[in-house]
């Protein structure tokens, strides 16, 4: 299956701090990828450059940023509108043919058809954050950026929404998140990418990271990106995510 | 641009305390301005002992002015809180019943009538320093006021004697004799006498006289103006060097319009932009849905429209009762527009810059309120130094050059309305420039 998303030789800098190097990969229709490695590793600075929220220094995204849904870390919604409010007016901005039919298939995908009129400031975290994930895919865009999406979310709420998450994957969506639950990625993620100080260390599924650490990893994907960053990381700062 | 508008309109209309207090405030803190530039300070309330004996009187010349007309004259001056005796007063002084007493001393009619020891009066005060200052000021004048009027009194006594002298005739002085000869007749008869007088040295003496009578009426009719020149030494001509008069209730009008306007206006903007960063929808807007100038030009506009209605329908209201020159009206809307964008500009900016709602509406806050303070600042009652300094802060902000523009429109004041709405939007650019800078980084 040909890429639905192209990341060529990416850079980002700072000032004097080098968020990204020379990060370079595809993601393929339907695909779940998800962006691992510790703190300041570049995996925000990676996803809201796809998503178009920053440009980079130097690299290119194959995809324009109407091209790319995103939801970020924390809820990006307007508190006091409601849940369809939201959708509506998102969908308006991005130039959506059919507005309210494109809000009422959201309103379905994400299960808060009967909570469409209330007030976001009223929801849950975890409904929030899938309004938060709607609005990414109001505009049906090919490719969703997820940044953190679980991060705030019980497990039972996490659930719902890798059931959510995967069900996009299915329907042909190219899905990029990034997560400091290794686990979650071991579990729902086709491909894992490993940055470590901006750079891209690994690219491939999850399996292959854990041969890749060796005996020392075991089947703990978790055990295992420790093992290899301690053995790959650029520098001395290595730990797990 | 229109959808953000729709969108902003419904927020703030589900923000119904946020709309009410952008109202009740501003409109409070206009009103609270309003009475306190254009109401006058009320007459002070002062207990005052008068320990003359009744019926004293102080003698001018051959008349005689009565020393409770002083006593009256205060009284018209002040809130007046009769007291029986010094002890009294004071007691209504430690109460804070009065806020100073007055004792007019016994002696008085005798001070008055000498010419070598001068009247004075006891004057007891209480309170902390501002309050001492205050009250000093207003009992310094209303005494003033009182010696004025007293010594035109005695002016008039005196010049009516003067005036008895001269003309003579029934003049009514007690003592005066029946059909006495004035000053004034005598060198005429004189001359008559003197003309039937054979020449000899009785001829010359009463020459002498006539001379001296010719000389003594004229410098004693010039002493009447003399006397009136005494009582007001120096009397003031105004002259405003450029603009027009303009009366003090409606600058207060003008005054408390663009306090609202720049209260309204500042604050709604800097809420709006900083709760698009507090909502974390600012990236998701920025990412190729809305530019960041047409978000800042969105909600300085939508700040600027709603503190011109404010501002307008406050100075409509106001003028029901303070007379405005309605043929003015295309001038008013003129200076509340121009003002209304560019307090919206500095809106947005602070909104940029301070990254929440809280911050901004603080930050908002805090700027806002000296700037209209420093604006109102009269030149000369600080130092120069001092006042230059707060002419560059006004200058830097839309506050003063609104409120020149305003007064402008509506009072007609210089200086004139075209250099005023040049200086704000050049501000409105300014501003929207720090804005665009402080909304660079999105996260």
């Amino acid at each position: 299956m040909s890429a639905v998303l192209s990341v060529s030789a990416l850079a980002k800098r700072y000032g004097e701090l080098e968020a990204l190097h020379d990060v370079s990969f595809q993601v393929r229709a339907g695909e779940l990828v998800a962006v691992i490695g510790p703190n300041g590793a570049g995996k925000t600075t990676l996803l809201s450059i796809i998503a178009g929220i920053q440009p980079p220094t130097a690299g290119t995204v194959s995809r324009s940023a109407n091209e790319v849904g995103w939801a970020p870390q924390q809820p990006a919604l307007y508190s006091k509108l409601s849940v369809a409010e939201n959708l509506e007016l998102f969908a308006r901005l991005e130039k959506v043919a059919e507005p309210r039919a494109a809000v009422a298939r959201m309103l379905e995908q994400t299960g808060l058809a009967d909570r469409a009129r209330e007030p976001v400031a009223r929801l849950s975290g975890g409904n929030r954050q899938r309004v938060n994930v709607a609005l990414g895919l109001i505009a049906d865009p090919p490719v969703l950026a997820l940044d953190e999406p679980s991060a705030s979310l019980d497990p039972a709420q996490r659930g719902r929404l890798w059931e959510f998450v995967g069900g996009l994957a299915r329907g042909g969506t190219a899905v990029v998140f990034s997560t400091h639950n290794v686990n979650e990625a071991q579990r729902f993620a086709d491909r894992v990418l490993v940055l470590a100080e901006g750079h891209l260390l690994f690219d491939g599924a999850p399996v292959t990271l854990l041969r890749d650490a060796g005996e020392s990893g075991g089947d703990d994907l978790e055990r295992a990106l420790v093992s290899f960053l301690e053995t790959h990381a650029p520098t001395s700062k290595r730990g797990p995510a | 641009m229109k959808r953000l508008l729709r969108k902003d309109l419904l927020i703030l209309g589900r923000s119904r305390l946020l709309v009410a207090l952008l109202i009740v405030y501003p409109v409070a803190i206009a009103l609270l301005i309003g009475l306190a530039i254009s109401r006058s300070p009320s007459r002070p309330r002062v207990a005052i002992v008068d320990e003359t004996p009744p019926g004293e009187t102080v003698k001018v010349g051959s008349q005689r002015v009565s020393v409770s007309r002083y006593a009256d004259e205060l009284f018209n001056q002040v809130q007046s809180v009769p007291a029986s005796s010094r002890a009294q007063a004071v007691a209504k002084l430690k109460s804070g019943d009065v806020i100073a007493a007055v004792v007019i001393p016994p002696n008085i009619a005798a001070r008055l009538s000498s010419t070598i020891d001068r009247a004075s009066l006891e004057v007891l005060y209480n309170g902390d320093a501002l309050e001492q200052s205050l009250v000093q000021s207003s009992i310094d004048s209303a005494i003033a006021h009182a010696n004025l009027g007293f010594s035109e009194q005695i002016q008039q006594a005196a010049a009516r004697a003067i005036q008895a002298l001269l003309q003579g005739g029934n003049s009514g002085i007690l003592g005066a004799p029946e059909n006495m000869i004035g000053l004034s007749q005598i060198p005429s008869s004189l001359q008559g006498i003197v003309a039937r007088q054979p020449r000899g040295h009785a001829r010359v003496e009463l020459e002498r006289i006539e001379a001296f009578a010719s000389f003594a009426a004229q410098n004693l009719s010039l002493s009447k103006q003399v006397l009136s020149t005494i009582s007001q030494p120096i009397s003031v001509k105004s002259t405003l060097l450029h603009g027009r008069r303009t009366p003090l209730n409606t600058f207060a009008v003008v005054v408390a319009v663009n306090v609202s306007l720049m209260f309204v206006c500042v604050l709604l903007a800097a809420g709006g932009i900083a709760l698009e960063r507090e909502e974390r929808t600012l990236g998701r807007l920025v990412r190729g849905l809305v530019s960041r100038e047409t978000l800042l030009v969105e909600k300085g506009l939508l700040a600027a429209g709603c503190s011109f209605v404010v501002a307008l329908a406050m100075l409509a209201g106001v003028g029901a009762f303070v007379a405005l020159d309605w043929g003015r009206a295309g001038l008013w809307l003129l200076a509340l527009a121009f003002g209304a964008v560019a307090f919206g500009a500095l809106g947005v900016a602070i909104g940029a810059l301070a990254r929440e709602v809280r911050a901004a509406s603080l930050l908002a806050f805090l700027l806002s309120l000296p700037l209209a303070l420093l604006a109102l600042v009269p030149g000369g009652s600080v130092s120069r130094g001092f006042y230059d300094a707060i002419g560059a802060v006004s200058f830097a902000f839309p506050f003063k050059a609104s409120l020149q523009a305003l007064d402008a429109a509506v009072n007609g004041a210089s200086p004139t309305i075209g250099g005023s709405l040049v200086h704000l939007a050049g501000l409105a650019i300014l501003f929207g420039a720090l804005a665009r800078a402080g909304l660079r980084r999105v996260e």
